[in-house]
């Protein structure tokens, strides 16, 4: 099943989709292990290993940490590909990869789009690759059906958001304010007709992430978006109270 | 779609979508200067004002004489207003920001030069500043920090990363993907997304301009080779500039080799063989990364050259074979900052030293009735700290050591 038409159908069910992100290799892959099967175990739909990367300039200060920490620990990109094939094996689930472009780019693009379709990877999130420098990419991704996940942000004119739709497969990213990621979201006055503005200008699901992190966010986007993007929100919890610690978590966000 | 911003294979604009209408609005200003002779004539005045320009083109007869081959020139980049040729490019900007209505400005620094001179652009603007500055760059330059704070600006020590410059400038961009609306980003080399490699070019192109009027005056003919220190490549880009349409004058670019090209610790990206092909901090170019991607630690004497990435522009330059690369280690530099302090009486910067080494040991291998240039980005004497520890200069440790005493005294 496409990743549009999976998400569509689960959200008939569920309401709202629930989207985690972890980084490889932080604070350890015997972590994101347990971490995902608890994750999996309590409901998520989708979630996004991001291969970590020295300079990670779209993320805040938790997550540039959990980069800079997983490099530090020894952290390769084989082994981040050889924990995805697992956990692909392992779950049912739709999984990502996100990561900034020179990873791919280094590893080899096509190469890179070869192992993620031999691994079972469904979509890409590239956050410093809009579709100008991206062309490649997105041929490669159109060719090996593997959805490029592209981002709508909060400055993004109706016109510039319907060229990204033109580009887009398996759902958008809506970053719900400027910033990095990490900080609270308000979900002020602006908000609605920003997110008004993305419905508008594709047919493809929404997600919404930066800063959300608890169920009263989860339930203010419920019926306004698809996907609500957890983040920071757990990385934070693993750090401060282990892996055990998530799967209460993500149970108690619906 | 057009690809625009790229020097054959390098450059480019690898942004977030958050800074798409940002970059949109700058790259409109941008041309609308461009177009606008009006605006250069505001630049100049403005250069020649408040900063000192034209800078003088010095003989060096005493080295030439020392070497016993070409001529040497030594373009003053350090008598611009706060002793470097960041000064240029900060004012430019200056007047850019002004155009577009913002209030606030935010900088990267390494050494603390570029940040320096944009406190001080801010002060005169008044402008709000904001610098982010790597946390051991901070506690190696403290004298640039006392600086930039007494300028009104707010310095912001970068915790992240290996904590100098390339860390630095992810942390302004961090701030400006928030902050875009009233700010703007004043990237301090010809690096980074497009505009700004074209931009920074511009500005520092000032140099080239006048050096290529004044050696015609003063030796009535174009110099064989021009020498100029590379980190992101800013003043040598301004001083190429002004020679890159004579094939018959060779540009050389110097890197900082640090401890040696063999030991790893260094910042040479084409000098060497360690750099590869990647993309980041907005740009593709040759970074010093390993074989995943990471970027590597850099090592120099100089921080204004300890840096993982070069400037798109040289490195197409470099593979067009149109400039030259070299690199210059800690240990040369300290011997070429001698002898020119005490055969010149100038006193050059770190970084700016590298390009007086290879200079040395190309000039006796040239004609007498050749003249070679080298481009003095900055000056050393602001340096002091940095410079006396580099020579472990005893007398300086004994000052030092005692004034430490007075202050844990009061």
């Amino acid at each position: 099943m496409q990743l549009s038409d999976y998400i569509q159908t689960t959200k008939q069910a569920k309401g709202i989709l629930l989207m985690t992100h972890l980084v490889l290799g932080y604070p350890s892959f015997a972590a994101n292990r347990e971490v995902i099967r608890q994750m999996v175990a309590n409901g998520v739909e989708l979630i996004e290993m991001q291969i970590p990367f020295s300079e990670p300039v779209a993320d805040g200060p938790m997550i540039v940490k959990a980069n800079q920490d997983s490099l530090a620990n020894g952290t390769k990109v084989k082994e981040c590909l050889e924990f995805a094939a697992e956990m692909t094996a392992t779950h049912k689930i739709p999984f990502l990869f996100m990561t900034y472009y020179n990873i791919l780019f280094k590893y080899g693009v096509e190469r890179f789009f070869q192992k993620a379709v031999a691994i079972g990877i469904q979509g890409f999130i590239v956050p410093d690759l809009p579709p100008e420098e991206g062309q490649e990419f997105l041929a490669l991704a159109d060719q090996y059906k593997i959805a490029p996940i592209l981002i709508y942000a909060p400055t993004s004119t109706e016109e510039r958001m319907g060229e990204l739709a033109r580009h887009a497969r398996g759902f958008i990213y809506c970053v719900a304010r400027r910033g990095v990621t990490g900080k609270q979201t308000d979900f002020t006055s602006d908000f609605e007709p920003y997110l008004a503005r993305c419905r508008k200008s594709t047919e493809l699901p929404l997600a919404v992430g930066f800063g959300i992190s608890n169920r009263e966010d989860v339930r203010y986007l419920t019926g306004k978006a698809d996907i609500a993007v957890i983040g920071t929100a757990t990385i934070k919890l693993v750090e401060e109270k282990g892996p055990e610690a998530v799967g209460p978590f993500i149970a108690g966000l619906r | 779609m057009n690809k625009t911003g790229y020097y054959g294979q390098w450059g480019g604009a690898f942004n977030p979508e958050v800074l798409y209408e940002t970059f949109r609005e700058l790259r409109a200003a941008f041309a609308a200067a461009q177009a606008d002779p009006a605006f250069w004539q505001e630049y100049v005045a403005l250069m020649s004002n408040y900063s000192c320009r034209p800078t003088p083109l010095t003989r060096a007869d005493n080295l030439a004489d020392h070497f016993g081959g070409a001529r040497i020139f030594i373009k003053r980049e350090d008598l611009n207003h706060t002793g470097a040729h960041k000064a240029n490019n900060v004012m430019g900007q200056g007047l850019l920001v002004k155009r577009m209505g913002k209030k606030r400005v935010i900088a990267e620094t390494g050494a603390g030069q570029h940040g320096v001179a944009t406190a001080t652009m801010a002060a005169r603007f008044g402008l709000k500043c904001t610098i982010y500055m790597g946390e051991d760059d901070v506690a190696r330059q403290r004298p640039n920090v006392f600086w930039m704070e007494k300028l009104g600006a707010t310095v912001v020590p970068v915790t992240s990363g290996s904590r100098t410059l390339k860390d630095a400038m992810n942390e302004a961009y961090r701030d400006w993907v928030a902050s875009m609306d009233d700010t703007h980003y004043l990237i301090g080399t010809v690096c980074g997304p497009h505009p700004f490699p074209a931009m920074v070019a511009w500005f520092q192109s000032i140099i080239g301009i006048e050096a290529r009027k004044q050696i015609l005056e003063q030796f009535g003919k174009l110099p064989a080779r021009v020498f100029a220190c590379v980190g992101g490549g800013s003043n040598a880009m301004g001083i190429f500039q002004g020679f890159l349409a004579n094939p018959e004058v060779e540009l050389i670019g110097v890197e900082a080799g640090g401890h040696g090209l063999a030991s790893g610790q260094h910042a040479a990206r084409l000098a060497g063989t360690d750099a590869s092909p990647g993309v980041a901090q907005g740009y593709k170019t040759m970074f010093l990364q390993d074989d995943d991607g990471q970027m590597r630690d850099t090592h120099s004497v100089a921080a204004g050259l300890d840096y993982v990435g070069v400037s798109p522009i040289l490195a197409d330059l470099w593979e067009k074979k149109r400039v030259r690369f070299s690199a210059a280690t800690d240990a040369e530099v300290m011997g070429a900052l001698e002898l020119t302090m005490k055969m010149e009486g100038i006193i050059p910067a770190l970084e700016s030293t590298h390009a007086f080494v290879q200079a040395f040991k190309e000039a006796p291998t040239m004609g007498k009735d050749e003249a070679l240039i080298i481009n003095m980005s900055g000056r050393g004497d602001k340096d002091i700290f940095t410079i006396a520890h580099a020579f472990n200069d005893p007398s300086w440790k004994a000052f030092i050591t005692k004034k430490g005493r007075e202050y844990a005294a009061e």
